[in-house]
C-alpha cells in the first residue's frame, strides 16, 4: 500500500514552489516570444502541476498568468529558484523555450475582479 | 432468549459422530494410501477436491438417501458467541462494519438474529480496508468508535492500512477479530491459513491496546477494557479477538449465570498539571504577539467554543493545521497571525510541530537546509496529549521539539485551567493592549479575505475546472443547508476553508492521519452514516486516485442508503507523486516531460460516473465545462436531499 509524504511539501498553508516567491526584476520588457509555442512548452514541461493550466496558482505553486516579473527575471528564478521549486536548467529548457513560456504567461487572460464574479462576489 | 435444550451436541461431540456416520455412508474408502490412478474417475475427483471438498459421495447419498432411524444433530441454543454480543451491546455500538468471514461467523449470525441487527446494525463492506475507514470517518464525526469485525489474518491485512490511518489521526476503532485458536478444531486448509497464533501482532505497534481472551469472562472484561482505552484521550484503535470455539460453542445455562457484563467506566480525558497551566498563563498573557497553532485540538463541540473563548480572551489569532473543526474560519482571528512576528507560540494537539516552526527545502533530504520560521527568543509551548503515548517502530511522532514548556495532557480538557488562569492575570491594561491587537488582526483577516477572493478569480473558466471555482459553485449550493465537508481539503489548495463559512464542529473532520491514500471514500461514507440521523447533508470532495482504491464502498453507502454527496476532484493522476517524479527529473537534468508516466490516471480515462452507476448511485460527468458544474451538483444535491448517495464527476486542475 502506498504511503504518501505530502508533508514535506505543505508548509504552514503557504506555497512552496513559484516563480512569484521572487520579488519582481525590473519592468516588464518586449516579449518577444511565441506564445502558443510557449503554450506547449508549458504544459509539456508539465508546468502546470504547480501553477496549473491557466497559471492560476494553488497550494504548491503561486500564480503566474500575467507574471509581473520581466523576462529576466523569469529566468533567473527559473534556474535558481529561492523556494521549494526545482531548478529547471538550460540542460531542460532552453532561455529560448523560457522565452515562449514568458509570452504565454503574458498572453493570459487577467482575473475578473470578484466583484464581478457573482458566486465570489456572495462570498465577500 | 430461547432457553437451552436437552439434547444439544457441543461441536466436538457431534463432529465425532458426524465423522463415523459419513464414513459409513461413502463405501470404499479414497485416501492416502490408495493410488490415485487405481480409484474409479469419481473416486479420483473426489481426491483431487478434498482440500475444498465439493458435496462427496457421502453428502449426497446422506440428503438423498432415507434417513437413519436416529441421527445426532448439531444444535445450539446458547452460543458463546449471543453473550459477546451482549457485551458489546453494552458498549453502545451503533453499527458493526464487516466484509464477511467465517473466523466470525458465529457473531455475524448472532448480530443479525440474536440481536435483531439493531445496534449494532451490521454494515456490508466489500473490503475490510473500507470497515476500518469508515469507522474512522464515524468516529470524527459522531465522537465514539464504530465497531469492526474481520479475520483475524486476511481480514486484518487488508485494514491494516486503514487502522495505521486512524491511530495516526488518534481516533478510537474498535476491531473484532475472528481467529481459531486451537488448531484442534480447525477443519481444513482454509481455517490453517486463516488461523494465527498472535492476531493482534501485525497492528500492535499501530494500536493502542489489545488482547486474544481465551474465556468469555475474560473477553467481558476485555472488550470493555479496549473501549475504555480507545476512548481515552490520546485516542486510537483497539483489537480484541473473538476466538471461534468461544463463540460457536454453546454456553450452558450454569456458566451463563457466572457470566457478567462489567459496567463501562470511563476515564476522565487528561488535563496538564496545574502549575504549567499557571505558567503558560503568564506567558501568554504577557505575550505582545502570541500565536494559537491548532491541530487536533477540538475533539467534541465544547472544544471548538474553548478556543474560541481562549482566542477572544486575549485577542490571539489562530493559525490552523486543518486537522479538525477548531476555529471558525471567517473568525476575525483565523488565520491573521504569524509565526514570524510571534513571540510566543502555543501549539495545541499539533503533531509533527517542528515541521510548523522550521522550514526545509524538500528537495535536500540529505544535509537539510532547515530555518527556523519563530524569531529568536520565541517561547514554544505545546500542550499535547501525544506526549501520553508513543511507540517506537511507527515514526508518527515527528521530529523532536525544542519547546520551552511541554505539557502532556489533552488539550481540550487543559483548555478550562488555561481560560480561568489567563482571565486571573489580566488587568484593565494588558486588555486594553489585546483590544489594539485584535483590531490590527481584524483588518489583516479582512485583507486575506479579499487576496482569496482575488486569488480564486484567476483561472475561473477554465477547464480542467479550478478547485477555485469548484469549492465556490459547491458552497453556493450547500450554503443555506445543514452541511457537513467530510474530506480534506488539502488537495484542493484549501479553498473550501478560505471560501466557505464554517462554524459548527462537525463541518469539518481533517484527513488521514497518515496520508495513506484511500482513506477518503470510505471515511466519508461513515461520516456521512453519522450524519444521517441529524439530517446534515454530508459533502465529499473525492480525489479520484483514493477512491480507486476500493471503490465498492460506494455500494455500501447505496445498499444502506446512506446520503452522501461525492464531488470528484478528478485531475487524472496520482498528482502528489509526479509532481515529486519530476522534482527528481529536474534535479536530475532529464526529461520532465516523461514524468506522467506512472503517475497519469489516463488512457483510458475512467469515467467515474459510469463507475458509481455500475454500483446503483446516481451520477452525473464528467463535467469538464465549468458552467455545466451548477446545474450538476444541483441535480446530485436533490438525490441525496432525499436521502441517496449521489457522485458528481468533475474533471479538475491539479490542486
Amino acid at each position: 500500500m502506498k504511503k504518501l509524504f505530502y508533508a514535506m511539501v505543505i508548509v504552514a498553508g503557504l506555497p512552496v514552489w513559484g516563480f512569484g516567491q521572487v520579488g519582481q526584476v525590473g519592468q516588464v520588457g518586449q516579449v518577444s516570444g511565441n506564445a502558443e509555442e510557449g503554450k506547449r512548452l508549458f504544459m509539456k514541461n508539465n508546468c502546470y502541476y504547480c501553477h496549473g493550466t491557466s497559471g492560476q496558482g494553488g497550494r504548491d505553486g503561486a500564480r503566474i498568468a500575467q507574471t509581473a516579473l520581466n523576462l529576466q527575471g523569469l529566468t533567473r528564478y527559473v534556474r535558481q529558484p529561492a523556494g521549494g521549486m526545482p531548478a529547471f536548467t538550460e540542460k531542460i529548457l532552453s532561455d529560448r523555450e523560457l522565452t515562449d513560456i514568458y509570452a504565454y504567461l503574458k498572453s493570459l487572460p487577467a482575473a475578473k475582479a470578484p466583484k464581478d464574479i457573482p458566486l465570489l462576489n456572495e462570498i465577500r | 432468549m430461547p432457553s437451552s435444550k436437552k439434547g444439544s451436541l457441543n461441536r466436538r461431540r457431534f463432529l465425532k459422530g458426524a465423522a463415523a456416520g459419513a464414513a459409513a455412508l461413502v463405501g470404499p474408502a479414497v485416501g492416502p494410501g490408495v493410488p490415485l490412478a487405481e480409484t474409479a474417475p469419481a473416486a479420483q475427483a473426489a481426491q483431487a477436491r478434498a482440500v475444498t471438498p465439493l458435496p462427496g459421495p457421502g453428502l449426497v447419498a446422506a440428503e438423498t438417501s432415507p434417513p437413519a432411524p436416529r441421527v445426532d444433530v448439531y444444535t445450539t441454543d446458547r452460543p458463546g458467541s449471543d453473550f459477546m454480543l451482549d457485551v458489546l451491546k453494552s458498549l453502545g455500538f451503533e453499527y458493526a462494519a464487516a466484509n464477511p468471514g467465517s473466523t466470525f461467523r458465529a457473531l455475524h449470525e448472532s448480530i443479525i438474529n440474536y440481536g435483531g441487527n439493531k445496534a449494532p446494525e451490521l454494515l456490508t463492506c466489500c473490503h475490510e480496508e473500507s470497515s476500518a475507514a469508515m469507522a474512522h470517518g464515524y468516529a470524527k464525526i459522531e465522537g465514539k468508535p464504530m465497531m469492526i469485525m474481520a479475520h483475524g489474518t486476511v481480514g486484518l491485512q487488508h485494514a491494516s492500512m486503514a487502522i495505521y490511518n486512524a491511530y495516526a489521526d488518534r481516533v478510537p476503532v474498535y476491531i473484532v477479530l475472528g481467529n481459531i485458536a486451537d488448531g484442534m478444531w480447525r477443519r481444513s486448509d482454509v481455517e490453517w491459513t486463516h488461523a494465527v497464533q498472535d492476531p493482534a501482532a501485525m497492528v500492535r505497534d499501530y494500536t493502542k491496546w489489545d488482547d486474544s481472551p481465551i474465556s468469555l469472562r475474560q473477553f467481558a472484561e476485555s472488550a470493555v477494557r479496549a473501549y475504555k482505552i480507545a476512548t481515552t484521550p490520546p485516542m486510537g484503535p483497539v483489537v480484541i479477538t473473538a476466538d471461534g470455539i468461544l463463540q460457536e460453542e454453546p454456553v450452558s445455562e450454569e456458566d451463563r449465570r457466572r457470566l457478567h457484563v462489567p459496567k463501562l467506566s470511563q476515564t476522565t480525558p487528561p488535563a496538564g498539571d496545574a502549575a504549567a497551566v499557571a505558567d503558560i498563563a503568564k506567558i501568554l498573557v504577557a505575550a505582545e504577539n502570541p500565536l494559537i497553532v491548532t491541530g487536533r485540538s477540538a475533539r467534541t463541540p465544547k472544544g471548538l467554543q474553548l478556543l474560541v473563548e481562549l482566542a477572544e480572551l486575549l485577542q490571539a489569532p489562530v493559525m490552523d493545521r486543518r486537522q479538525r473543526m477548531n476555529f471558525p474560519t471567517r473568525h476575525p482571528l483565523y488565520g491573521s497571525g504569524s509565526l514570524a512576528t510571534a513571540d510566543v507560540v502555543l501549539a495545541l494537539e499539533v503533531p509533527d510541530f517542528w515541521n510548523v516552526t522550521h522550514e526545509q527545502t524538500p528537495l535536500n533530504r540529505m544535509g537539510m537546509e532547515i530555518r527556523p520560521l519563530t524569531k529568536q527568543g520565541a517561547k514554544l509551548i505545546t500542550i499535547s496529549s501525544m506526549d501520553l503515548i508513543m511507540k517506537s517502530n511507527y515514526q508518527d511522532f515527528g521530529q523532536y521539539n525544542e519547546a520551552d514548556i511541554a505539557v502532556a495532557g489533552d488539550a481540550e480538557a487543559t483548555l478550562p485551567s488555561l481560560i480561568e488562569a489567563c482571565k486571573r492575570l489580566i488587568t484593565p491594561e494588558r486588555k486594553r493592549v489585546f483590544e489594539q491587537r485584535g483590531a490590527r488582526l481584524t483588518e489583516a483577516a479582512k485583507r486575506i479575505h479579499e487576496q482569496d477572493l482575488q486569488q480564486a478569480a484567476w483561472g475561473w473558466d477554465s477547464s480542467p475546472i479550478t478547485t477555485a471555482r469548484m469549492s465556490a459553485e459547491l458552497w453556493n449550493i450547500i450554503k443555506n443547508e445543514d452541511w457537513s465537508l467530510v474530506s480534506d481539503v488539502v488537495f484542493q489548495s484549501w479553498w473550501p476553508t478560505r471560501l466557505w463559512n464554517f462554524t459548527k464542529h462537525y463541518q469539518f473532520i481533517g484527513g488521514h492521519g497518515a496520508y495513506g491514500i484511500g482513506y477518503g471514500a470510505p471515511a466519508a461514507v461513515g461520516a456521512a452514516l453519522a450524519n444521517r440521523k441529524y439530517g446534515r447533508l454530508t459533502v465529499n470532495i473525492q480525489s479520484d486516485g483514493d477512491l480507486n482504491y476500493a471503490p465498492s464502498v460506494l455500494w455500501t453507502a447505496v445498499h444502506h442508503r446512506i446520503p452522501l454527496l461525492s464531488v470528484m476532484h478528478n485531475n487524472r493522476a496520482y498528482h502528489q507523486e509526479r509532481m515529486f517524479v519530476a522534482d527528481m527529473a529536474a534535479r536530475a537534468q532529464r526529461d520532465v516531460s516523461r514524468v506522467d508516466i506512472g503517475n497519469a490516471i489516463t488512457n483510458p480515462n475512467i469515467d467515474y460516473a459510469t463507475m458509481a452507476k455500475a454500483y446503483g448511485m446516481f451520477s452525473v460527468g464528467p463535467i469538464e465545462n465549468p458552467t455545466d458544474l451548477g446545474p450538476a451538483l444541483k441535480r446530485a444535491i436533490d438525490v441525496v436531499k432525499r436521502g441517496e448517495p449521489a457522485l458528481v464527476d468533475v474533471v479538475s486542475q491539479p490542486r
